[in-house]
């Protein structure tokens, strides 16, 4: 033995690491990856990777060339942006609005503000965002599921349950085909059942904790539940909005964003509950029939408020 | 159901490769180096001088003021010098140079097994004894005993803790100690519920040392107002507030005691230390000392003599130090890194541990993600990422308004942050700057 190693206490770590934790969402989200595949065909495939490609090289060139950095693409943050802004995309946009988004979420959304840990915005969601608005043709045609399609930008296309919801139009499926994923929408959102797969794997990898998805169903289905009970013909069961839409790929992977959300518990609840009364409020008397990209972006831009206000509930409290 | 506290805590890896260890008495040293301040507040002043006899037993350092603790000679033989000793963490402290000649112990200490039941002693005889054998808390944070045990004026002791849940990784001293002095020990805890004058007494053991749970359950039938309470694993149960709050459901108040809470903490270690001074007339003289570690050959439990160098210790117990990085006093939360291998098992000494080369250095640090973990993780409810931002940026007053000072410096922070960011280090800073700046305004 040469020289002691002498530093402050504690001396043990958990295994966990930041790359662990990317890695696992990551993982997540691999089922909702396999039925978009398994709905849309080759179109999701050619999105998602080229959206994770641009978003690692996008982040590459910008912390190498411009921050002078040394890059830190292995940590796997990029790749889950990019997956979680293709998620966001309908299946059949074009490569080049996709590389555009890329370029906007990671660019803007994530490295203006200085990197990993200081965005003030979900980086996804500021892609998908800044497209909505900049491609609003492209971004609101989406294919219908076909099975394992082979077609990608030619793919056909129809509305979204939502939109059908809201201006009372086609034929909804039913609740069971939404859960498994059997309608319209972004390739990454329409299966509640394996974005609930995902779920529980986050919650058994202690990745993220139940508070901020959970309240987040539990607001949309009261409030919903309420508009529902007082004009049945004019809105649309809870059910229906819990599975259609957004609603579980945003709760679950997109609200928990740890950046971008509050720090305590009690922060947590309060911030959920503001994204699910904004979504409701959008869906269903906004201009969009979807609200919860803006629901958790207008959230996002409350959390340093939040965290400021509401602090975790301290041990032996005087009061 | 196992009793938990409410807020926080980890589930570091227990790694108790000396449970099953019995204890051994450990080799007498050669030269016993003994330190005046082996406890918190002030140091000993010594009373013998170079070339004295001295026997086992006899007080060499008297306590200086009331927190402050009585020293005595753990080995007979001659006062070499009284000089500066380096202890673990490189300072130089006074200390007791005594060459071992024989073992021949003061004649009024009762050397036998023989169990003595039967308290004769009134409280402050009690204490008094218990201050004369120069008893500090035997869980590592080594505060006079005595001190814990004089109750202030117009406060009340509902009930007494015996802290038998030892949440540091690999330290197996206390649960030894519960299996192999059972009896001794519930005589100790009657003598304390007899000090302090309550009817009640809980020995919080968590739910890994299920032979220590079932033993001391065992013992307690026949006991009144004894009762044994299993806890979930988790730490840091082991800490003061966290063990009351386990137990009784109740919280120290922010900045105030534990007998705010009516509440009187002692270790198991301490228990038994107060069975041997009342019962026994022994004072506190030797301790367990676990020795072990990833790279420690045959990882042990050693009843040692107080003053008997570390490196002894770590050779009986065949530790690898060429393979080893770093050496620590104590567990792995919150013992201390030693910087040499010169200093002596102290009355704190709960084990010293071998940690590999590999696993010693501390990884680099990445940015926060904000995954408040650390939050989470707070037995305190503090928000650690915060008070580590405040006090990178030297913002001392909301570090205090955030408080700091309740931070009890656990490490649950650094242990849980996936950036493995110095949180801690940070907080400490603060802690130490807004602890300064509060007493400055007091005078």
């Amino acid at each position: 033995m040469g020289q002691l190693v002498v530093s402050p206490s504690p001396h043990a770590r958990s295994s966990v690491s930041t790359p662990n934790l990317m890695y696992g969402v990551i993982a997540a989200l691999l089922p909702a990856l396999a039925v978009s595949i398994f709905y849309f065909g080759i179109g999701s495939l050619i999105v998602t990777l080229t959206s994770v490609a641009s978003c690692v090289l996008f982040e590459y060139l910008i912390q190498k060339f411009l921050l002078k950095q040394t890059p830190t693409i292995c940590d796997g943050s990029a790749i889950l942006t990019g997956l979680l802004l293709a998620f966001n995309l309908p299946s059949n946009l074009p490569i080049g609005i996709i590389i555009v988004g890329a370029a906007f979420a990671i660019g803007v959304g994530k490295m203006a503000f200085g990197g990993l840990g200081q965005n003030l915005f979900n980086p996804a969601l500021a892609g998908r965002v800044f497209l909505l608005i900049s491609f609003p043709v492209q971004m609101t045609t989406w294919p219908v599921p076909q099975g394992l399609a082979t077609n990608y930008i030619d793919a056909e296309t129809g509305a979204t349950t939502l939109n059908m919801l809201k201006n009372h139009f086609g034929n909804v499926a039913d609740a069971s085909q939404m859960f498994l994923g059997n309608m319209g929408g972004s390739l990454g959102e329409v299966s509640a059942l394996a974005l609930l797969i995902g779920f529980g794997w986050l919650l058994y990898k202690r990745i993220i904790t139940w508070h901020i998805p959970v309240t987040i169903f539990a607001t949309v289905f009261v409030f919903q539940g309420i508009l529902y009970l007082a004009d049945p013909v004019q809105f649309a069961t809870p059910v229906q909005h819990l599975l259609a839409g957004g609603l579980m790929l945003g709760a679950i992977f997109m609200a928990t964003d740890y950046v971008t959300s509050p720090m305590s518990v009690n922060g947590k609840i309060v911030y959920a509950i503001g994204i699910g009364v904004i979504t409701v409020v959008i869906r269903n008397f906004g201009a969009f029939p979807e609200g919860m990209s803006f629901a958790i972006l207008i959230m996002n831009a409350f959390t340093p408020l939040i965290n400021n206000y509401i602090k975790p509930k301290r041990f032996g409290e005087v009061k | 159901m196992f009793k938990t506290f409410k807020i926080g805590g980890v589930h570091p890896e227990a790694n108790k490769l000396s449970a099953a260890k019995a204890i051994v008495g450990a080799q007498l040293p050669k030269t016993a180096v003994i330190p005046l301040a082996q406890h918190i507040g002030a140091p000993a002043n010594a009373v013998v001088q170079k070339g004295d006899k001295v026997k086992v037993g006899q007080l060499i350092g008297e306590a200086n003021g009331f927190v402050s603790a009585n020293i005595h000679s753990s080995v007979s033989g001659t006062v070499s010098k009284v000089d500066l000793a380096v202890d673990v963490a490189g300072f130089k402290k006074p200390a007791v140079y005594i060459d071992v000649e024989g073992d021949e112990w003061l004649e009024t200490i009762d050397r036998t097994d023989a169990l003595v039941t039967e308290i004769k002693d009134d409280a402050k005889t009690i204490i008094g004894k218990i201050k004369d054998a120069g008893i500090v808390g035997m869980g590592g944070a080594t505060f006079p005993a005595h001190v814990k045990l004089s109750i202030p004026d117009g406060k009340k002791a509902d009930f007494l803790i015996i802290n038998g849940v030892e949440c540091e990784p690999y330290l197996t001293a206390d649960h030894r100690l519960m299996l192999e002095k059972s009896a001794e020990l519930i005589v100790g805890i009657k003598i304390l519920m007899k000090a302090i004058n309550v009817d009640k007494a809980y020995i919080g053991i968590e739910a890994n040392k299920p032979d220590a749970i079932s033993k001391l359950t065992d013992l307690c039938k026949n006991e009144q107002g004894i009762e044994v309470v299993p806890l979930k694993l988790k730490y840091p149960q082991g800490g003061e507030k966290q063990l009351i709050n386990a137990i009784s459901g109740r919280e120290v108040p922010s900045g105030k005691l534990p007998i705010d809470a009516g509440a009187v903490v002692q270790n198991v270690g301490t228990a038994f230390a107060v069975y041997e001074a009342v019962q026994k007339n022994k004072p506190l003289i030797e301790r367990i000392v676990t020795v072990t570690g990833k790279t420690v050959r045959e990882p042990s439990n050693f009843r040692a003599r107080i003053g008997t160098p570390v490196a002894d210790l770590i050779a009986a117990a065949g530790g690898d130090l060429e393979a080893s990085g770093k050496v620590i006093s104590g567990g792995p939360m919150m013992g201390k890194a030693m910087t040499n291998l010169e200093s002596t098992v102290t009355k704190g000494t709960s084990g010293l541990l071998l940690m590999a080369a590999d696993e010693s250095e501390r990884a680099a640090a990445g940015p926060c993600i904000r995954c408040a973990k650390c939050v989470d993780a707070c037995p305190m409810g503090l928000e650690p990422y915060l008070l580590m931002q405040y006090s990178q940026r030297q913002m001392w007053a909301e570090d205090e308004a955030n408080h700091i000072m309740d931070c009890i410096e656990c490490g649950c922070c650094i242990f849980s942050c996936p950036a493995k960011r110095p949180i801690l280090d940070y907080v400490r800073l603060g802690k130490n700057t807004v602890g300064k700046i509060i007493r400055s305004r007091k005078q």
